[in-house]
Formats: structure tokens, C-alpha cells, sequence
């Protein structure tokens, strides 16, 4: 009922989508799948109108349709979930429902939306509160809210953009079942992922992207997992890298009833406290915005907590500043990378030493830097960190989400510190770049370094840390070994379904 | 002791008085940042509706047509900026202070040939029976009739802003223009129309001052009011209520200076003039709390200018 014809799309320097044709058949489950920058995204916003392709068309019923904005979209009954909720925050669930729909009368009364809605949860299993401000909605209510405001326009052709990335285990399972009983409904549902078991439980069909050009359509009962693995990343998937067991040594990082507050003033991290030791990876399990970010930002110096201590090497650092505990030997790399952990318009060689005012790695006067030192040791950690830049003087923002990884990871670990916090490490990069990170993490274990991993992936978890613990609405709820076996205890930990785990 | 009563009352009616220009800069400005649009032009679009509006009063002698004269004059500069920051996105701090010394100059520059010179002014009306109410009518109800109409600009703004739909979608458009450009509503369009609004209902509080407040043109007449307008409207919370309780708090400053020096107050006149400006500093610093931002709806991308392709 729906094509995309030999659509096309590029942005300065990056062909996005290239030549790609998509068939969306009503009432089916059609799975975009790719990895990181395979152009999922760009040819879903394309569809939805809010980016314009150069080249191609796109046929609704066979007719040609022109789709040059979100509002004609709509018009032909495309709803589309964005990867960043579209909400404002200080409406409520009705309000943002309805604002900008035609039916609005100049006073909206909400009355009957709210009852709609209500109606709408129940049928679909999508239960929502209409009168909640949306600024109050935990991640997943938020996307229940996405999801019924598409279906409350009666849409039949609803786009998710990675709708799991932020759902814990069971949350995706409604969600499913939400979708099963659309397609019931015979609205078709485009569901964009990289997440393969997801993939095989929901699709009907599947389309592979990669690097901007579609691989091929398949039946889902005609491929298999390592089939598409395949097709996604054009080669064999990442063999497993094998979990080297170190020596534990003394304790390195220790936290002690740590408690800090958001930037809202509202509080974040909980008492929390833990320990790493030498040679030991710590991951920290949650899904987003359970107070892992403010938990990293206190402990690098950058956030004060409220009460309880951080220590290094059994030194009390809870009132030094970042450029001390640098020198001591802690290294963090943020989970926001162009936000925090680089400086997008400063060359890779600046990014690169950064921090050489407190590290002197390249020794340098007080007040000025040393130009050639600094050139040649950069010269060296481009190498030694493969990382791919037109020259050391590029503007950092002209590389690529996995190089300007690289560029982090050479930052902070080039210097062998004794504790490393890692927030978020892989977070929207492609599978190679992935593998470089699991690997430089791995080595500063066996280096003898304490990680502290903070991550909402689970598979990233067990590839690398030696406990876990669950962090939910800023406490660490419990304690878990890294087993596949426990995926299922750990995600309800994330959730909040409390009691689940061992004690430390 | 008697005398105190008729001293409160006439400084409440200049402090109403003194508001009244500030109410309509406020108003104005509170619809163009809820578009999400910053304007630090506020000073220079109060010289051009001052100017414009006077010498339309002046040449014509219709009021009804200076104001509309005003309202245009502000419109145009609000046009310029919404040019300027909306399709260009230029920073929005820079083309507001470029609006401000853009009105400076243009209104310094008219108004030469009108310096001394008189014009048809408002005055004050009473409004029948109303008036009579003790204190109460002599404080509200004997003024000039654009104080009257910001009486009635100040529910009908509250009830746009929050129980209309135009009003959600202003409202949306400021705080977060992917959801509304998601659901259809053009960001830009909204952008341009309340910009464009909030600058002539701006202008109209210049235009109080040279035909109702001081009644002629004096270069410069505006004295830092469009700055104080700025700070209010965070005040305000970006809520039109709040601005009239904002506005006339302000008014009240000035005016009880003016008193407190005419019955020979010892106080020295550099106190006074800052107390405004000291008044605002402490407002800014107690309104600027992220909890507050998020339950009011705080527009929170102003001053960033929107592109749907951008990457951020
Ligand atoms: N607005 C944009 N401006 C510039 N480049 C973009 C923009 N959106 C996407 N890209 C680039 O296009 C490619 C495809 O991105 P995207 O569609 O987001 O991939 P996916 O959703 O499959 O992860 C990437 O290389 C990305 O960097
Ligand atoms: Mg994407």
C-alpha cells in the first residue's frame, strides 16, 4: 500500500540513504534494520516529512504523494515515533495528544480526549494517566504517549524509531503485544532496530540497510539471526571478546553513601555506595536517567554531592578538585561525547591533550604549550588508536560518533590511570568501533585499572564487567552476576520490581 | 497622620501610571519569547512607537491613528528581527541589540525636529461610577484610555496564552518545537506572527510615553524602561497576570521616588534611580531556578533558533 521509490538522501559529506526502496504492505510488521548511521532514521524522517529526499518518490495506494512537511504526513495517516520523545513537557498526556489536530475547537476541552485515550490504553494495553504532565512520565510512559498520540489520529501506518532502546525486558514485551494487536487492526507498523532478537520475535518482513544502501527485503520465516547479522554488518558478527580474568588487587575506587542532586535539585544518587578494586570491571546496570549521569559527574568532581565520600587509592578525594584526582589517576569518559567529552570545534590534536595542563604528559611551560611536543605525541595516538581523521588539525566535530570515541578513549586512558569511569562507552556507534572500545576497556583491566562501567545494554554488561549491580531510581537495588541466565532478574531489577537480586 | 492616606493613594495612581508603559512592553515581549524567540530590543522598539506615534498625533491629530501608527512602526523592527534571527538565525541577542540601537538612532534622528513641539495627547477619562469608589476609583479609574486598554489586554492575553488553542500551540512552539513541528504545526510561521505581535504591542508602551505619560518627545524618553521590561517578563514567568503585578510593583518604585523627593525626602536621587535596576537583580536572581522553569513551561529554546535537518 505504501512505496518508496529509488530514494535518495545526502548531507554535507555523508551519502545517507542511496537509492533505497522500501514496500509496506498494510497490516504488517516491516523491521528497518542497520546499524548505527545505516540511514534508518534519515528514510523513516523522509517519510514522515521532515527531511525532504533529493531524489525519489513515494506512492501511497499508487498514487504519487508529495511529502514536504510532518503536517502532510499526518494528512496521510503516517504517525511517526521519534528516536527523541516529541513531547512538551508542561502539558499534559491530553494536551499533547490533541495540540495541533484539527478537531481542537479555539477553548480545547480535554474531557473527551482523555476518556478516548483512556479507551485507546485499554484496547492496546498502553496504560497512560491523561492528566499527567508530561515533564513527570517515567521514559516508558513517555512512549506510550507517543505511541497513542499517532493512534488517536487514527493513523495507519505508524513508524517507531528504535522504540526498545530505552524499554527495560518487559516493557517490550506490551509494547509487542501493543503492536500485535495493531496489525490486527491492519495498521502497518515500521519498527527501526539493530537489536536481532527483538527482530526475529516481531517482523513480518525485514529490510537490511547498510551504510545508506538497502541490502535486501526477507521473510522473517525464511532467515535466520546470523543471516541478518550478516547482511547488517556485511561480515561475520564480532566473535566474542574473551573475558580475560585478572588478579583483583586492592581497592582502587570506593563510594560511600553518596548522595547527589540532579540539576532540577531533585535527588539523583541515593546512598549509594560500592567498591572497585584493581583489575576489576564494575558495571552498573539502569536504564537512562536513573542517576547514573549525576553518579559519574560526582565522582569525576564535576557535581557536589550532599553527603557521603569518594575515595582513590583509600585517599579521601570527596573535596578535591578534577584537576587533582586527574593527577591521582581517575579518567572519565561522559556518556554525552560532543556535549562534555570533546570540544567539537577544537582540533583533535586540542582534544587529544586537553587535559595536559594536568597530566604534563607532554611536558609544557605553565602558560604556554608546547607546539611540537604536542603535534608529535598526537601524531602517535592517532596511530596507536587507529583514529581515522583527515589530519591531527581537523575540527573534532568532522569525525565521525566512533572516532571522536577514539578520540576520547585515547584522552583518558593513553595516560594508564588507576581508576576509569565509563558512562555510556558505546552509545550510537557501529560494531567496529564498538569492538575498539570493548578491547581498550578490557586491556586497562588487565593493566590493572578499576572500570567502572555504567551501561543500559545488557549484552555490553556481560561482555565485560565481573559484577554487576542495578542502579533504579538513583539506589543500587542489587547485585547480579554477569550471566545471560540472569538477564531476565536484572531487567525487572531495572524496571523497579525491587527484592530481585543478591546482596552485595 | 491624615496625610497619609492621600499620599498612599496618589502613589499607587503613578504607579499605575508609571506601570502602564512597562505593562505593554511586557505583554508584548512575554508573547514573542513564549514563541521561543529572545528579543533584547524591547528599549529601542518603545523609542520607535514613542516617536512614530507622536508624530503621527502630531501631524494628524488622531490618536486612534498614532497608535496604529506605533503598532506598525514596532511591527516592521519586529519583522527585521524575526528576519534576521528566524530565517537567517542570527543569534537572537545580537539582532535584539541591534533592533535596540537600531530604534536608538532612527527615533534619535526623527524626532529632532519634534523636541518642544505639542501634539494631541490622551487624558485622563473618568470612568463613570467606578470612579466614584473610594481610593480604589481614584487609584484605577482616572487615567487615559490605553490604561484602560491594558486593563482588558491582561485577561484576554491570559486567556489566549492558556485556554486557547492558539495559545497551546504558542505555547508548544516555544518550548518544544520538534513536538509541534512533529504534529504538523509550522514553527516558523508561529515564530514570525508572535514576533511580529509582541513588537507592536511593545511599541504601544513607547507610545504611552509621548502621548499620555510625559506627552512630548524627549530624546532617549524610554530611560531603560525596555531593560527593566526584559527582566519582568522572567518575573512575569512569562505569565501576562503575573506581568501586570510586575509591571505596576516597578511603576510603584518609581513613582514613590518621584513622591518621597517632591514632600523633600532626604534621599539622595542616585538611590532612587538605581532602586529599579537593584529591584531587578534580585527578581532575576529569584526566578531563575530550573524546577520553576519546568512547571511554568518556561519557553526553553529560546533563544535557539530551530531548523528541522540541523544536527545537534
Ligand atoms: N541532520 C543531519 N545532518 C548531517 N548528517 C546527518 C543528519 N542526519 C543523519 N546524518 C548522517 O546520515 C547518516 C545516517 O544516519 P541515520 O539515518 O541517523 O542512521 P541510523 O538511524 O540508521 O542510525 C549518518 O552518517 C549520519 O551521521
Ligand atoms: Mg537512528
Amino acid at each position: 500500500m505504501l512505496e518508496m521509490k529509488d530514494i535518495a538522501k545526502s548531507f554535507p559529506g555523508v551519502k545517507a540513504v542511496d537509492d533505497v526502496s522500501f514496500v509496506l504492505k498494510s497490516g504488517e510488521v516491516h523491521t528497518l534494520l542497520g546499524e548505527n548511521g545505516a540511514g534508518k532514521t534519515t528514510l523513516m524522517n523522509i517519510l514522515f516529512g521532515i527531511y525532504r529526499q533529493d531524489s525519489g518518490e513515494i506512492l501511497i495506494d499508487g498514487k504519487h504523494v508529495k511529502i514536504s512537511s510532518p503536517h502532510n504526513a499526518i494528512a496521510h495517516g503516517i504517525g511517526m515515533v521519534q528516536q527523541h520523545f516529541t513531547l512538551v513537557p508542561s502539558f499534559t498526556v491530553a494536551e499533547n495528544t490533541v495540540l495541533g489536530l484539527r478537531e481542537l475547537g479555539v477553548f480545547p476541552r480535554t474531557g473527551r480526549v482523555e476518556r478516548r485515550i483512556r479507551e485507546l490504553g485499554d484496547t492496546y494495553g498502553l496504560k497512560v494517566d491523561p492528566d499527567a504532565r508530561a515533564w513527570t512520565l517515567s521514559v516508558g510512559e513517555k512512549q506510550r504517549v507517543e505511541i497513542l498520540k499517532i493512534l488517536y489520529t487514527g493513523a495507519k501506518i505508524l513508524i517507531l524509531d528504535e522504540p526498545t532502546a530505552v524499554l527495560v525486558p518487559h516493557e517490550t514485551r506490551a509494547l509487542f503485544d501493543a503492536l500485535r494487536k495493531m496489525k490486527e487492526a491492519d495498521t502497518s507498523v515500521v519498527f527501526i532496530s539493530h537489536k536481532l532478537d527483538e527482530v526475529m520475535q516481531i517482523s513480518d518482513r525485514i529490510t537490511v540497510l547498510r551504510k545508506g544502501l538497502a541490502v535486501d527485503t526477507v521473510d522473517k520465516k525464511a532467515t535466520t539471526k546470523a543471516a541478518l547479522a550478516k547482511m547488517m554488518v556485511g561480515r561475520d558478527l564480532l566473535v566474542d571478546v574473551p573475558r580475560t580474568d585478572v588478579e583483583t588487587g586492592s581497592k582502587i575506587l570506593e563510594v560511600k553513601n553518596l548522595r547527589v542532586n540532579d540539576d532540577r535539585g531533585l535527588t539523583a544518587v541515593n546512598d549509594i555506595s560500592f567498591t572497585v578494586r584493581a583489575g576489576e570491571v564494575l558495571g552498573i546496570a539502569g536504564v537512562e536517567g536513573n542517576g547514573q549521569r549525576e553518579l559519574a559527574e560526582c565522582i569525576y568532581g564535576m557535581r557536589k554531592p550532599l553527603n557521603g565520600k569518594v575515595f582513590i587509592d583509600g585517599q579521601d578525594i570527596t573535596r578535591t578538585p578534577v584537576r587533582k584526582r586527574v593527577q591521582l589517576g581517575l579518567s572519565f569518559i561522559p556518556q554525552d561525547r560532543k556535549g562534555m567529552a570533546i570540544s567539537p570545534n577544537l582540533s583533535v590534536e586540542e582534544n587529544l591533550f586537553a587535559k595536559n595542563y594536568a597530566t604534563q604528559s607532554v611536558p609544557s611551560h605553565p602558560l604556554l604549550s608546547n607546539r611540537t611536543g604536542v603535534s608529535t605525541a598526537s601524531r602517535k595516538l592517532v596511530r596507536d588508536f587507529s583514529i581515522v581523521t583527515p589530519s591531527e588539525k581537523t575540527r573534532a566535530k568532522y569525525l565521525s560518533g566512533g572516532n571522536i570515541q577514539k578520540v576520547v578513549l585515547a584522552r583518558e586512558l593513553s595516560s594508564s590511570p588507576k581508576a576509569v569511569i565509563a558512562a555510556q562507552p558505546t552509545r550510537g556507534l557501529d560494531v567496529g568501533a564498538m569492538e575498539f572500545v570493548y578491547k581498550t576497556l578490557l586491556e586497562q583491566k588487565k593493566k590493572g585499572a578499576a572500570v567502572l562501567l555504567l551501561a543500559g545494554d545488557l549484552d555490553e554488561l556481560f561482555r565485560l564487567a565481573d559484577r554487576v549491580a542495578v542502579i533504579y531510581g538513583g539506589k543500587l537495588v542489587g547485585y547480579a552476576s554477569p550471566d545471560s541466565s540472569n538477564r531476565e532478574k536484572i531487567g525487572l531489577m531495572m524496571s523497579g520490581a525491587s527484592g530481585a537480586g543478591d546482596e552485595a | 497622620m491624615s496625610d497619609i492616606v492621600p499620599f498612599v493613594v496618589f502613589t499607587l495612581q503613578a504607579a499605575v501610571r508609571a506601570g502602564t508603559p512597562l505593562l505593554f512592553a511586557v505583554l508584548g515581549d512575554i508573547l514573542t519569547e513564549r514563541s521561543g524567540v529572545m528579543n533584547l530590543g524591547i528599549e529601542g522598539l518603545m523609542l520607535v512607537g514613542a516617536i512614530s506615534g507622536f508624530v503621527a498625533s502630531y501631524s494628524t491629530g488622531n490618536l486612534f491613528l498614532a497608535i496604529v501608527v506605533a503598532m506598525l512602526a514596532g511591527a516592521a523592527l519586529g519583522l527585521v528581527h524575526a528576519f534576521f534571527t528566524i530565517s537567517l538565525r542570527v543569534n537572537q541577542i545580537v539582532s535584539g541589540l541591534a533592533i535596540t540601537m537600531l530604534g536608538t538612532g532612527i527615533s534619535g534622528l526623527w524626532g529632532k525636529g519634534y523636541v518642544g513641539v505639542v501634539a494631541q495627547r490622551f487624558t485622563p477619562m473618568r470612568i463613570p461610577l467606578l470612579s466614584d469608589i473610594p481610593y480604589i476609583g481614584t487609584i484605577f479609574f482616572n487615567h487615559s484610555l490605553l490604561v484602560y486598554i491594558s486593563y482588558i489586554c491582561v485577561p484576554l492575553l491570559w486567556l489566549f496564552v492558556y485556554k486557547t488553542k492558539y495559545g497551546m500551540t504558542l505555547r508548544a512552539v516555544g518550548e518544544a518545537p520538534e513536538a509541534a513541528d512533529s504534529r504538523g504545526i509550522n514553527v516558523f510561521a508561529v515564530r514570525y506572527f508572535y514576533t511580529v505581535l509582541g513588537c507592536s504591542i511593545t511599541a504601544i508602551g513607547g507610545a504611552y510615553l509621548s502621548l499620555a505619560y510625559n506627552s512630548m518627545w524627549i530624546e532617549n524618553m524610554t530611560a531603560g524602561r525596555g531593560w527593566i521590561a526584559i527582566a519582568l517578563v522572567l518575573f512575569a514567568t512569562w505569565d501576562p497576570v503575573k506581568a501586570l503585578f510586575g509591571a505596576y510593583l516597578f511603576g510603584g518604585v518609581t513613582a514613590l521616588g518621584f513622591r518621597l523627593q517632591a514632600i523633600g525626602a532626604d534621599i539622595p536621587t542616585d538611590f532612587l534611580r538605581m532602586l529599579p535596576y537593584l529591584l531587578t537583580v534580585v527578581v532575576l536572581i529569584f526566578t531563575s531556578t530550573e524546577k520553576l522553569r519546568l512547571r511554568v513551561g518556561a519557553p526553553a529554546t529560546l533563544g535557539i533558533p530551530y531548523s528541522r535537518e540541523e544536527k545537534t
